[in-house]
């Protein structure tokens, strides 16, 4: 073959807008192959999109076929979606499944997508929390378990299997068009609840900029763990404010009391395992993936709370 | 005119809002930094604390040049009077000053953060978790870290023990040392006779989730306050076995200890 082969790769999570912004990126240099554990997404005739469960074994037929490279692991079910039992299934062990048959089939590069959410939120974290700081968040819910286990095995196979090299990404909220989860529901929203006198410290980093940060992280093979999350910080009710939202006050302590509200309601915007985090802050430091990749996020917070000003849904 | 507008017109002076705005600080694009402070409620936190530096508790400071205009600084102090006045007035005669002015943050206690409304509010005027890795990074950003090494041990002390130093925790001691940061020590007489407590009841203060629960009036008494700020102390970062910090941070306590003599004996009488 005279051509140099196109680097071959798969893509986890393709139904999520973040994965969709990633396959843009990439279709014009890279051979895709898209598959998501909830729905079957057209996303041309070029890439070949499959539903799939990890833990069936016709996944393991994909490997064959398509010689993969490289796989992005966008898959992760977030902690407002299906029940703890198949959130556990899909995202612990459907990634052991996934990283197993990237060790048997010779990739050469695995991308986690974490998130910031593992650190859990108490009342004594310091601000610009590094890589190195504990994960605390398991301790604050049963529902953020399995984002944690999803960590833990990353890091067991990144360090057992060098030549996958692995390198997982920890973002701060992910924000902008198209993004459905609970932080970009509240700010599009008319109203959204808040803790009566707790307004935390945030970040917010643009669904686009993400997804730039995840294309550097796959083209440079830096093993590791990294906090993504721009230079630039927001109180969580300011940042209601500047998106339009009304205020909910919703009271505070004593701290059985938000529990219970929350817990009675369900709100899927507000869910009560989400609680701490619009308590207390989880600020993260995302300096050391600025200088290890060279990431510049380029859309400001005005530019992002602009949009969701400018584009209120009916709650 | 918008009433946000409106008010800060009215509360915040014209020269203090240019003032605060002439120091530089390492904020992002919304006037945020990274452990809550926020620019625009400093200058509101500024107007209010002026009113109560120089009107009611009357501060005397000297010697506020001690402290470097740039780069890393530990402002070390005593602790007293049951609520943190003393570091309000340290951080306000530091941000007031007229040369070389810098906005200090203070290290609080791990209970405020759980407090609603205070708890953000004292962060947005600078005040910081005391928390080892938030005070190193902190230095690490060049900025003035007020401690009170004494921490609860101090500002929850009776009155019949006003002005006698607590235990000194060595964390301050192995920061400067690591951050080369030298340190200022600072000698707060009069804030002892704010509060004066005369009892502490445990059990309340246990049910409370609070530090403490002093039993006193409950009024902030207006008793005229003196900052004596000592020259900076410097110290060299060899490895050095933790006995000798301990001597170290004694050499410190001394000087405040001196500091606070000097204060006592300038004092003509408490209000």
């Amino acid at each position: 073959m005279s051509e140099q082969r196109r680097p071959h790769i798969l893509i986890t999570g393709a139904a999520g807008a973040l994965a969709q912004k990633v396959i843009e990126q990439l279709r014009d240099t890279c051979d895709l192959v898209a598959v998501d554990f909830r729905e079957q997404v057209y996303l041309g005739d070029d890439i070949p999109s499959y539903c799939i469960d990890f833990n069936k074994r016709v996944f393991e037929d994909l490997f064959r076929r398509y010689e993969f490279d490289g796989v992005i692991h966008m898959g992760r079910i977030m902690s407002s979606q299906l029940t703890r039992m198949r959130r556990y299934n899909a995202n612990v062990l459907g990634t052991q499944k996934l990283l197993d048959l990237s060790h048997k089939y010779g990739i050469k590069r695995v991308v986690v997508l974490s998130t910031f959410h593992v650190y859990g939120a108490v009342a004594y974290n310091p601000a610009l929390i590094d890589e190195a700081a504990p994960l605390k968040s398991a301790g604050l819910s049963a529902d953020l378990i399995d984002s944690v286990e999803l960590e833990n095995l990353a890091n067991i196979y990144l360090w057992r299997y060098p030549e996958l090299n692995i390198t997982i990404l920890r973002p701060c909220n992910i924000v902008g068009p198209g993004v459905r989860n609970t932080i970009s529901t509240l700010l599009g929203s008319e109203r959204a609840p808040v803790l009566a006198g707790f307004s935390p410290m945030m970040q917010f980093i643009h669904i686009d900029d993400m997804a730039d940060a995840i294309v550097l992280a796959y083209k440079k093979p830096t093993r590791g763990v990294f906090n993504v999350a721009p230079q630039d910080w927001v109180a969580y009710q300011h940042a209601l404010k500047l998106c339009g939202c009304k205020r909910i006050q919703v009271p505070s302590i004593p701290p059985m009391v938000p529990k219970m509200i929350l817990g009675t309601l369900k709100l899927k915007s507000f869910p009560s395992y989400l609680m701490a985090f619009f308590k207390y802050p989880v600020v993260i430091d995302g300096r050391a993936f600025v200088n290890e990749f060279g990431f510049e996020p380029k859309r400001p917070l005005k530019e992002i709370f602009r949009f969701y000003r400018e584009n209120k849904r009916p709650v | 005119m918008s009433l946000a507008s409106f008010l800060k017109s009215r509360l915040v002076p014209a020269e203090l809002d240019q003032h605060i705005n002439r120091i530089r600080k390492p904020i992002g694009s919304l006037g945020y930094d990274p452990w809550g402070y926020n620019n625009e409620a400093m200058k509101y936190g500024l107007s209010l604390t002026k009113q109560i530096y120089e009107k009611y508790f009357r501060v005397q400071a000297h010697g506020v040049e001690n402290i470097p205009a740039e780069g890393p600084v530990l402002i070390i102090a005593n602790h007293s009077g049951q609520l943190p006045i003393d570091g309000l007035l340290i951080g306000y005669a530091l941000a007031s000053r007229e040369k070389d002015a810098r906005i200090p943050r203070a290290m609080i206690e791990r209970f405020f953060p759980t407090v609603p409304w205070l708890g953000n509010l004292l962060n947005e005027v600078g005040a910081v978790l005391g928390d080892p890795v938030n005070c190193a990074k902190m230095l690490a950003n060049d900025e003035a870290v007020i401690v009170f090494p004494e921490g609860i041990r101090g500002s929850g002390k009776l009155y019949h023990d006003r002005y006698q130093l607590k235990r000194f925790g060595n964390g301050f001691m192995h920061l400067a040392m690591k951050y080369k940061a030298p340190i200022v020590p600072v000698g707060v007489v009069g804030c002892e006779e704010t509060i004066p407590a005369i009892a502490n009841i445990k059990p309340l203060a246990k049910a409370l989730g609070i530090p403490y629960a002093p039993v006193a009036m409950p009024v902030v008494l207006p008793a005229k306050v003196h900052l004596n700020f000592g020259a900076p102390m410097y110290f060299d970062d060899l490895e050095i076995p933790e006995e000798q910090v301990t001597e170290r941070v004694e050499k410190v306590k001394a000087e405040i200890s001196r500091l606070i003599d000097k204060g006592l004996s300038e004092r003509k009488r408490l209000f």
